[in-house]
């Protein structure tokens, strides 16, 4: 274990070497990433992470589903025209962008 | 800089997380020696941030999680068990996936001192372990010398608490079972704010519901610091004159002073002393006692203020304090949920911090908090907080959040999903 640690802090010595080189718009790009699957996890305390529910769960899961269609239906929980329990008073908390990252996270994300 | 630049590095090569990412589990003893994120408490909080920093780092960063004990028992749905409908394993979570799955290295023990300047934490074996990033998620402190004699009587195991879900919590259903029929159950509430606002009044709903169904002539009493019930008000009162009419009893404005353990008694403030076969007195709650400890909690020497955006403590750098231990933003639960999502913002920012990159302006947050009326019919409160950039603290949104129009059973299916879901994205 011990070796295998040096030879990753020798790889990462020439990683970060390479990493300085790269501008601050990586950065971001990253950083936008990560805040993104971030926000997405936010979902998850309840529909699992990723969006992989348990076995049997009655609660939705999320992995895979079509942007469009999680659109529409967050879209249907906002206005009311699709009844829920709690889902309704979760959608309102929402931003638009927020919605659509979420939506963008999932259906990009394989079962 | 070197490190910062290579965590940055490592996340541009996500593909080669295989490298250096699964360590191994620790046993108990084995302290890693580049540790870079330390968390301190495995509850709903720290287990989360343990598994997010990890997955938001790629698995680049090393993460060292301090608990005492072996396996995870969660509060939420504890009150089933005193109420007879679930059992401890139903809400007993083993740490390995965290380990095994997730590469977060376990450290069985409690941490006896922080050293902000140095960056360190101490444990109770003895051996110090460095951190870049700190996370203390330690919970609740319930302070038992806020009332006369309760520290002595908790010790005898005579007045239970339970509201950290372990070991009293089937010794309180023990205490519920061996009363005679006939008897009384009283359950005392601190002034908020507290850990679980609904809880109580679930706590005492789940025992009146045992009651009609074995010991019909027994009584619930609920002893109430606070004006009114602190949480779903309406509809707890509706269901237990609709359901509980004869057998739940609830008084508000009666703050416990002191206690008998023996004559069990109770007393109070201003009113007369109560008597009951079976006490479950609740303490007023501070922040957990190492971040007490630790000089975190600078909010009325009781909860530790943070910067809302990324949870770090208001006084010491590099020090994240999440979950029940923060002073709360306005309307802000201390709930699993909750601290579950603090978690997940935290472990953003840190990733984004020791990456050297920008942290999320617009965080969100968000609680839903099912309570059982009885074994199947349920009741929530929802809510949405978005960070708002401005006044740096977390706002509800107007038009979201809400709580059920009335107990139903779907939500009882969806309650027992929730707790399974959240069990496993918090530890699975």
């Amino acid at each position: 274990m011990a070796k295998q640690s040096k030879t990753f802090l020798r790889l990462a010595g020439v990683l970060s070497l390479m990493a300085g080189v790269v501008s601050s718009a990586y950065a971001q790009q990253s950083a936008d990433t990560l805040n993104q699957r971030a926000t997405a996890a936010m979902c998850a305390n309840c529909h699992g992470t990723e969006g992989r529910t348990v076995e049997g769960s009655a609660i939705p899961a999320l992995v895979g589903m079509p942007k469009d269609y999680m659109l529409l239906q967050m879209k249907a929980f906002k206005d009311g025209s699709r009844p829920a329990t709690v889902m309704h008073q979760i959608a309102k908390g929402l931003t638009d962008a927020q919605v659509n990252t979420i939506a963008n996270y999932y259906a990009n994300t394989k079962r | 800089m070197k490190r910062r630049s290579f965590v940055q590095a490592s996340l541009a090569l996500g593909s080669a997380s295989a490298l250096g990412s699964m360590v191994g589990c620790a046993n108990t003893g084995n302290i890693p020696s580049k540790a870079r994120v330390v968390v301190i408490g495995g509850g709903y909080g720290g287990a989360t941030t343990a598994k997010y920093v990890r997955m938001l780092s790629n698995y680049q960063i090393d993460v060292v999680l301090i608990e005492p004990q072996s396996a995870f028992v969660s509060c939420p749905i504890s009150n089933l068990v005193i109420g007879g409908s679930k059992t401890m394993a139903d809400i007993t979570t083993p740490y390995d996936k965290l380990s095994g799955k997730h590469g977060v290295q376990m450290v069985r023990d409690y941490v006896t001192g922080v050293d902000a300047a140095q960056k360190t934490v101490t444990l109770a074996s003895g051996p110090r372990i460095r951190y870049d990033k700190l996370v203390m998620s330690p919970g609740i402190d319930l302070m038992f010398n806020s009332i006369e004699g309760l520290k002595e009587a908790n010790t005898s195991g005579q007045i239970l608490q339970a509201w950290k879900a372990g070991p009293e919590t089937a010794n309180l259903r023990k205490q519920l079972e061996a009363m005679p029929d006939g008897g009384v159950f009283a359950i005392s509430i601190p002034e908020a704010p507290y850990r679980c606002p609904p809880g109580p009044y679930e706590r005492a709903s789940q025992v009146a519901h045992y009651f009609k169904q074995h010991k019909p002539k027994s009584k619930v009493l609920i002893l109430d610091a606070n004006q009114d019930v602190t949480s779903k008000g309406p509809l707890f009162k509706k269901f237990w004159a609709d359901n509980y009419k004869g057998i739940l009893e609830y008084v508000p404005q009666h703050k416990v002073v002191a206690v008998d353990a023996k004559t069990s008694t109770l007393k109070f403030d201003v009113q007369n002393d109560v008597k009951a076969n079976v006490l479950n007195v609740l303490p007023t709650m501070r922040a957990g006692s190492i971040a007490v400890e630790s000089n975190l909690a600078n909010v009325n020497a009781r909860w530790c203020g943070v910067h809302y955006q990324t949870f770090e403590s208001t006084q010491a750098k590099d020090i994240h304090v999440i979950g029940d231990s923060i002073m709360i933003a306005p309307l802000m639960p201390k709930s699993g949920h909750m601290a579950n999502s603090h978690g997940k913002v935290t472990a953003a920012a840190i990733v984004v911090q020791l990456s050297d990159m920008p942290v999320n302006p617009e965080p969100f947050l968000s609680n839903t908090c099912y309570s059982f009326v009885n074994d199947k019919l349920v009741v929530h409160v929802a809510s949405v907080h978005q960070y708002d950039a401005k006044d740096k603290t977390y706002k509800t949104v107007p038009g979201s959040g809400g709580v059920s129009t009335a107990p139903n059973e779907l939500e009882g299916v969806y309650a027992w999903n929730w707790a399974q879901n959240i069990w496993a994205d918090t530890l699975l």
